[in-house]
């Protein structure tokens, strides 16, 4: 039975789908065998981070209409192995998902992989709703800055109360936290929340924090997962959180700034 | 029917612990503490209307106030208090008592706390939590977008009320984290309804309909630990 991961953020443009991908990616290099579903239909971004815009046939709405089987909608990942993705539809909408469809495609995917990662669009619609409705953990991708944080929150009460381990009395979904973006300087500037007032307001364990990095925008540029750039400071912070999720202690990273050189202290700076 | 209830058991037994309003009496002149009852007893009659009390005797064993206790019982009766018992006190004092018709309590083990004990018991509406059932108990965080109402009585929140999230109670509202949301308490008219939390930073509060919004709350008490009471028109919101 695989573990069916939601990552979800309620906002947009927080890194959902960039965290989808390196948390996927690392994953299956772990050794996983790991499938990814895009959940944001009518918006598809995750076969673009991913770099395999150009092989989408079918997708995923065409699998919920059996319109094409699983096999033939799965793509596999050329640099990792173990590695799959089920594209959303561009043309269609939200309203294209069904639960019982949904269900289906999760029970299916099950039976061959070890980690089923939901990517959810932003909101919490219909689409949102679904992408966490089978979640057995979920990944809560947030911002330090107190719009993301809210909306977070928001999430988590609907974690909480409207997904299927909640509706059959089942153990709760497990609940991390990873922050993304991240900027110390910003922070000590005040103009960012430190990690810890963002912990201190959601109360979940912290999965990661990712440093706001030149690193994750080339890396989408060029359709690879920022993971895969190992000696990018994202790159490693995802490996860290990949780490994590499997059970890893590792210390958190990346929190503090830079020590001064000798120039910038005599300069201030 | 009555076939199935002559099997079931008709008397159970069994030990509760209840919270009891005691009353210390402090002076050993009948007349002396009437005139104190009169006085707390006209402050919030409603309060104190069928209120058990034990009687604390502890400060005037020595005195010969015994005598007069089946006058004093009367007395608490009159006041529509209920005497269920008295606490401390030698031999004559037991047997007054129970010539009385009141039980006898143990003597209490640490006087020290005494002081606060009698402020508690005349002061605290929250004495008057004798004989109602325990309030709701919410140990999850409440977050933004969710809403808990504790109908009938307290509600304790033992995590944070998030911004955006609402929490309502017939009773007091105790939330030992932070509270970011709106809490209501007394929603039904009790205007002894209290909000208690371990950081305000609260969007709104609001005890039986009157409210205060986040903009009009001194800035000094934000963060910190506070109790929020009804105060004739206006709330009152200190530091604990």
């Amino acid at each position: 039975m695989a573990k069916i991961v939601v990552v979800t953020s309620g906002k947009g443009g927080v890194g959902k789908t960039t965290t989808s991908a390196a948390i996927g990616a690392g994953l299956a290099k772990a050794g996983h065998r790991t499938v990814l579903v895009d959940f944001d239909v009518g918006l598809r971004n995750l076969d673009l981070i991913m770099g395999c815009e150009r092989r989408v046939v079918y997708d995923f709405i065409n699998v919920i209409h059996e319109e094409a089987s699983l096999n033939q909608a799965l793509i596999r990942d050329k640099r990792v192995d173990n590695l799959f993705i089920l594209a959303a539809s561009q043309t269609r909408d939200k309203d294209a998902l069904t639960e019982d469809g949904v269900e289906r495609v999760l029970t299916e995917l099950s039976r061959d992989f070890d980690y089923i990662i939901c990517d959810s669009p932003a909101g919490i619609e219909r689409g949102a709703l679904l992408a966490m409705y089978f979640a057995d953990e979920a990944i809560i991708v947030t911002n330090p800055e107190v719009s993301s944080v809210r909306d977070s929150d928001r999430v988590l009460g609907i974690l909480a109360s409207k997904t299927r381990r909640a509706a059959n009395g089942e153990p709760p979904v497990r609940e991390q936290l990873l922050l993304t973006r991240y900027s110390p300087l910003r922070v000590q500037k005040g103009e960012m929340l430190s990690v810890e007032d963002v912990k201190e307001i959601l109360a979940i364990d912290l999965l990661g924090v990712i440093p706001e990095s030149q690193a994750v925008l080339n890396a989408s540029n060029a359709g690879v997962p920022v993971i895969l750039e190992e000696e990018s400071d994202a790159g490693q912070a995802y490996q860290d959180a990949v780490a994590r999720f499997l059970g890893e202690e590792r210390p958190h990273r990346f929190l503090q700034l830079e020590k001064k050189g000798l120039f910038g202290r005599l300069f201030g700076g | 029917m009555a076939g199935a209830e002559a099997v079931k058991p008709v008397l159970e037994l069994k030990g509760r612990m209840m919270t009891l309003t005691v009353l210390r009496l402090l002076d050993p002149s009948v007349e002396v503490l009437a005139r104190e009852l009169d006085r707390r007893v006209q402050e919030a009659p409603e309060f104190f209307r069928f209120l058990p009390v034990i009687l604390d005797v502890e400060a005037v064993a020595e005195s010969d106030l015994y005598l007069d206790l089946p006058g004093l019982a009367g007395l608490l009766q009159a006041r529509q208090f209920v005497p269920v018992g008295i606490r401390g006190g030698g031999e004559d004092w037991r047997e007054a008592a129970t010539a009385a018709g009141l039980a006898v309590f143990p003597a209490e083990r640490d006087s020290g706390g005494g002081e606060n004990r009698r402020r508690a018991a005349t002061e605290e509406p929250a004495a008057r939590a004798v004989a109602t059932e325990a309030g709701m108990v919410v140990t999850q965080p409440v977050r933004s977008g969710q809403q808990i109402y504790a109908r009938g009585g307290d509600l304790v929140v033992m995590s944070a009320v998030s911004p955006g999230a609402e929490v309502l109670a017939d009773g007091h509202i105790h939330i030992y984290g932070s509270l970011g949301g709106r809490a209501l308490a007394g929603v039904r008219g009790d205007t002894s309804a209290r909000i208690f939390c371990q950081a305000f930073r609260a969007e709104l509060v609001s005890i039986n309909g009157t409210y205060s919004v986040s903009e009009q709350f001194e800035e000094a008490l934000r963060g910190e630990a506070v109790q929020i009471a009804l105060n004739g028109d206006s709330l009152d919101i200190r530091a604990l």
